[in-house]
């Protein structure tokens, strides 16, 4: 549960301000990318590390190796088509290295 | 302090579930009634005071707020706190920026840190729609931003936790610390509520 | 009808009522639930909450809207208990049947 630097980890593919698309994919099984980011572009304002796959550890798996786990920005007002707020407002959501496609 | 008391009507399924899961968890050796009991006293004591210690001393101590925003364990752990494995990220308030917590698939929450969640924080009602209009529902809190502050919402989707550092009130340059940490409520740390003027 | 490939549980965007500011106190079992989940996980390294997880999201939009928070989470865990073999349907029958008999009695 600690982060352990010694697991095995992919390498990040990804850099803070890099443009990302998530993935317009909608499985089953346990999923940690939101459905309402999915097919959207943001930018990386993070990377926060290597973690185990959620999507596996659920299955009684390791979730080996670990994946780089981004923090990816959005502009509220590209995710909702209605969205009241200011055209600045954002939403940032953590975010698998396996959901992510480069946008640049 | 209040003893959590069960309802009286009726024996639940799933409260029947959780005795029988507890005993015989127990009786395999798998943990101990002991350590059962210790859980439940060590999350009783951990309250959002303990958020609110941590901003006290970050609206104090520029140099702390600096190693707060840089590297929470350690420095939650400089006050005596331990989140034991939690990877916080402590967001910070300016006065053009207000930050909102939420967890849109489930419930995450800083627990080490401030406890169990409040129950609207778990709601399908909060989870929906904060993401989407949160100064609707900043309003039905009772919060108000000024009209040149943009919201940042963070959706605590993996392993990361979080916590809002509010922005310290106006006309407190004189207010002790511990007097400061008595102005921040637990809805401050959640965005969703302002830190108390006075 | 809901398209599938939104999951009930994933909330996030979907229309809903206000909030209602609930701080209501938990209940003695409801703790001890919170608690057997946290010394699984972080003490006895027994289930993970990656698995709690996926079992309540797995209950379905009825079961998902008519359970409290902690019967979800009683389901979740009694149902990664039962899938790593820690204890077995048979002894949760019989154990489940002695404490209402015991309440009862």
């Amino acid at each position: 549960m600690a982060e352990n630097s010694t697991r095995p980890a992919v390498p990040p593919l990804f850099a803070v301000g890099d443009r990302v698309r998530i993935r317009n994919a909608h499985p089953p099984g346990h999923v940690r990318t939101p459905y309402y980011c999915r097919g959207h572009i943001g930018v990386v304002e993070r990377l926060c590390g290597a973690f185990p796959n959620p999507e596996e550890l659920a299955y009684n798996r390791s979730g080996l190796p670990a994946l780089p786990l981004y923090r990816v920005r959005f502009l509220s007002r590209e995710l909702w088509p209605d969205y009241s707020g200011r055209p600045n407002d954002v939403v940032e959501v953590e975010t698998f290295q396996h959901w992510l496609e480069s946008a640049e | 302090m209040n003893k959590p008391v069960d309802r009286a009507d009726t024996l639940g399924y799933y409260r029947r579930m959780q005795a029988a899961v507890e005993e015989l968890l127990i009786l395999r050796g798998v943990m101990t009634q002991g350590e059962l009991d210790r859980q439940v006293t060590d999350m009783d004591a951990r309250t959002y005071k303990r958020g609110a210690q941590v901003v006290a001393r970050a609206w104090v101590d520029p140099a702390y707020k600096a190693r707060l925003l840089a590297d929470p364990r350690t420095a939650t752990a400089e006050l005596g706190i331990d989140i034991g494995p939690t990877h916080l990220i402590v967001v910070e308030d300016t006065p053009k920026v207000h930050n909102v917590i939420v967890c849109t698939l489930c419930s995450c929450y800083p627990r080490m840190l401030l406890g169990v969640p409040p129950h609207w924080y778990k709601s399908r009602e909060y989870r929906s729609r904060v993401v989407r209009e949160p100064r609707a529902v900043l309003a039905e809190f009772g919060t108000a931003l000024p009209a040149d502050v943009d919201i940042r919402v963070h959706d605590s989707t993996a392993d990361m936790r979080y916590m809002v550092l509010p922005l310290r009130p106006a006309g407190t340059e004189h207010v002790g610390e511990a007097a400061l940490a008595e102005l921040v409520t637990r809805d401050s740390l959640i965005g969703v509520g302002l830190p108390n003027a006075s | 009808m809901d398209d599938p490939g939104h999951r009930n549980h994933d909330l996030g965007g979907r229309p809903a009522g206000r909030c209602a500011r609930d701080e209501h106190e938990y209940e003695a079992w409801e703790k001890r639930v919170d608690a057997l989940m946290m010394v699984l996980w972080t003490r006895a390294n027994a289930i993970t909450v990656d698995e709690l997880r996926r079992y309540i999201e797995e209950l379905g939009p009825a079961a998902y809207d008519e359970y409290s928070y902690y019967e979800r989470w009683m389901h979740g865990i009694t149902q990664a208990l039962l899938q790593r073999g820690l204890i077995s349907v048979e002894d949760l029958g019989k154990k489940m049947a002695e404490i209402e008999a015991r309440e009862h009695g």
